[in-house]
């Protein structure tokens, strides 16, 4: 169930707001999901990008989702805990690069 | 009138305890993503006379399997098994808290053409949150009936039970589908239709899960969350020592008591010796370990029911991932604790070929409960019991460090796979993190009974016979009349040991440690009846003292430790080279296994042995 305040700010400051993949976003950002892109997976992955794009999809990563980063691993800021709408999801940052998100504006 | 059934549904959405609840199973039920990784089938009688074949399946987000468990599910469903047609029935179980993923999967099954009801279970915690749904508004736009569900508590079972009765009479009925592997744009424009749904018919909790949060506030802590799974697993080990103490004692008593029993009620002789020396203190020695192991599986089973596992995984990530293991490894590897054989079951969750045989080649590493009677023994028998540091116990610190080179060495074991053999290929990972949940303690007890009935059908099936056999090889023949030394020295087990041993010398073990190691092979935790046996033959006035005394005398510290280091790495369970071969396919991974863990585990013995011989051991 989508945080309606959270997506409505965002939406009223599209100018100002910050769009970020997923795989860069660090603990206490969130937003919402405005592309998912078939990326070519990081460095020697031997999965197509295709397929990755497909699992995200799969998984409940898709446009108009809501995202928030909850936590990050201890060595390289890897992996992230992320809460996906209801849903809490571990997943390595190299693989939630294909998913932008337009950042929600921080709180005051 | 039979029909064929099928649980389909998400990971963790109680699939597995609906079809404990429907058919009496006892199939493994814990709080994480991928317990099931077979199908499983079972049989109940509806209320209309009609038998069900119940069919369990792994839980999966899409029919698009990319694993081999999430292929077994797709091929049952679509009905693509040799000799099987596509069942009656869907049920598919929802967990009614997170309906998101599964409203998209329901669209997906309706193309399969079968007739369908959706579980929508757990719905005590829907109602403990206030969410509210509009049951029957959603079931009409759905086209299939809704029952809600407790599966862990058999509520709606029978309501369900009417329903899958109705579906199955018009089952004959229903229109074939065709289902075809959905694309991107139908994948986003099913989770669009989810959403509508969702947002139509479900309004959203009024008292949130918060209890979730909060913890993994904690729990996954880039800091204290390690140090808290160190702590834990620390905790635990010390426990199995100390928890366990008690227990063990009883047992040991009584087992004593039955041997000083049989020593007094029958005359000296063959059949004596047989039934004390051999049934009698080969079985005792290792039934003593039971409460150890009991209190390992119970601190198991109560992280696994918390939801505490996938976290662990998270954490653990980049360090496996750092030995070239895949995410998903950490549970198997997990599993392996209690016996390997599940373990390498559970690697089916992982979707890389690759992957999933370095985790099988490495999963019996990690320090089976079978690995617990060997390492209690000689650490009772060779370390002293005192307490370190004022606070914790030296022998579950001496445990703590052969459960940690376990584990290090398969870390180790997979960076050398990763590294020279299979390069490159890291795949993706993508992990539920369930809500918490407070560990059921039925649940748990149902649980430790389970380990309890496996564990003395063990001793009864595999130890009890191979003691007889033992107990044989030790007495058979006899020594010729005036021959000097003790008789055993002249039986087949004697000859034989002193035959092998000087193979085994350079690594300290002495005739009776290799006389154990055989019949060790068909399960770990005979290697120490068999010692048992071995000892009490041999010896049969020294009856009052415990095997772990009579070690201390016997053995060198070196030896003994070299025989802790052996068994970290020892190949030896029959049953677990016949599963890595069923699940490999081929001789092949087994044989490399077998081979490369011997080769260790003589090394690390030799490593071991002539160091502490060195320093005086
Ligand atoms: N409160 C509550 N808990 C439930 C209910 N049904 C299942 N659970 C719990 O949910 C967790 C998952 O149950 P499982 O039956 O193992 O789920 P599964 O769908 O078989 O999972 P996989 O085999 O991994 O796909 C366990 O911790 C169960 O105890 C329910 O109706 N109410
Ligand atoms: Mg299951």
């Amino acid at each position: 169930m989508n945080d309606p305040s959270a997506s409505t700010s965002a939406e009223a400051d599209f100018g100002a707001v910050a769009v970020l993949p997923l795989g860069e976003m660090r603990v206490g950002q969130a937003g919402v999901i405005v592309e998912v892109t078939a990326q070519a997976p990081g460095g020697d992955q031997n999965l197509s990008a295709e397929e990755l794009h497909q699992r995200l999809l799969e998984f409940g990563f898709v446009e108009g989702a809501h995202v928030a980063v909850l936590h990050e691993g201890a060595i390289r800021r890897d992996p992230i805990a992320v809460k996906l709408d209801d849903m809490r999801v571990g997943v390595r940052r190299r693989d939630a690069r294909g998913v932008t998100v337009l950042l929600d504006k921080p709180r005051p | 009138m039979t029909a064929r059934v099928a649980l389909v549904g998400n990971p963790n959405s109680g699939k597995t305890a609906l079809f404990n609840a429907l058919t009496g199973s006892r199939q493994k039920v814990a709080n994480y993503a991928g317990v099931t990784v077979e199908r499983k089938e079972g049989t109940i009688v509806t209320p209309g006379g009609r038998t069900l074949a119940v069919l369990d399946l792994p839980g999966t987000y899409s029919l698009r399997a990319r694993s081999p468990d999430e292929e077994v599910t797709r091929d049952a469903v679509l009905g693509r098994l040799a000799g099987e047609d596509s069942p009656d029935v869907l049920v598919c179980v929802a967990d009614a808290t997170n309906l998101r993923l599964v409203l998209r999967l329901i669209l997906e099954l309706k193309a399969v053409g079968r007739p369908m009801v959706l579980a929508l279970n757990m719905y005590d915690i829907a109602q403990r949150q206030g969410l509210r749904i509009d049951v029957d508004g959603l079931a009409g736009e759905l086209g299939c009936p809704i029952v809600t569900t407790v599966a862990t508590r058999r509520r709606g079972i029978d309501e369900l039970l009417s329903k899958v009765d109705e579906l199955a009479a018009r089952s004959r009925f229903a229109p074939a589908g065709g289902w075809t592997p959905p694309d991107a744009a139908q994948v986003r424009l099913a989770h669009r239709e989810a959403q509508r749904l969702l947002k139509t018919y479900v309004k959203p909790p009024e008292r949130p899960d918060t209890l979730t949060g909060r913890v993994d506030a904690v729990l996954l802590h880039p800091v204290l969350g390690l140090a808290i799974l160190f702590a834990l697993l620390f905790t635990m080990f010390q426990a199995v020592f100390t928890w366990a103490g008690p227990a063990q004692d009883l047992i040991e008593a009584s087992f004593t008591a039955l041997g000083e029993l049989a020593r007094a009620a029958l005359p000296a002789g063959l059949f004596r010796s047989f039934l004390i020396d051999g049934a009698i203190s080969g079985v005792g020695s290792v039934l003593v370990f039971l409460p150890q192991i009991l209190v390992l599986f119970l601190f198991i089973l109560l992280l696994e029911d918390f939801g505490y596992m996938a976290r662990a995984a998270f954490l653990m990530d980049r360090i496996m991932g750092g030995a070239g293991l895949h995410g998903r490894a950490f549970i198997p590897l997990l599993s392996s604790f209690a016996c390997a054989i599940p373990g390498i079951m559970s690697a089916r969750v992982i979707d890389n070929k690759r992957d999933r045989l370095t985790t099988i080649l490495v999963a019996p590493l990690m320090t089976c409960s079978a690995r617990i009677p060997v390492y209690a023994l000689i650490i009772s028998a060779f370390i002293p019991e005192r307490a370190v540091w004022g606070m914790f116990n030296l022998q579950g610190l001496v445990m703590f460090g052969l459960y940690a080179a376990g584990i290090l060495s398969a870390l180790a074991v997979s960076l050398v796979i990763r590294k020279v053999f299979w390069r490159g290929a890291v795949d993706p990972f993508l992990m539920e993190l369930p809500a918490y949940k407070i560990p059921d303690p039925a649940n748990v007890a149902r649980n430790l009974l389970q380990r309890v009935m496996i564990f003395v059908t063990r001793a009864g099936r595999i130890i009890f016979p191979l003691m007889i056999a033992v107990w044989l090889l030790c007495t058979f023949p006899g020594p010729p009349p005036g021959a000097a030394g003790p008789a055993i020295d002249y039986s087949f087990a004697g000859m034989l040991g002193h035959a092998l041993q000087p193979l085994l010398a350079p690594i300290g073990f002495n005739w009776q440690m290799t006389v154990a190691l055989i019949p060790g092979f068909a399960a770990r935790e005979v290697a120490v009846a068999a010692l048992g046996t071995v000892y009490a033959v041999a010896d049969p006035g020294a009856d009052g003292a415990t095997l772990a005394s009579l070690l201390s005398r016997q053995w060198s510290f070196a030896a003994g430790l070299a025989f802790l280091a052996w068994y970290i790495f020892a190949p030896q369970c029959a049953s677990t080279i016949a599963v890595v071969r069923r699940e490999t396919n081929s001789w092949r991974w087994p044989i490399v296994m077998l081979a490369y863990m011997t080769a260790l585990a003589y090394l690390a013995a030799f490593i071991v042995y002539q160091t502490a011989h060195a320093l005086g051991g």
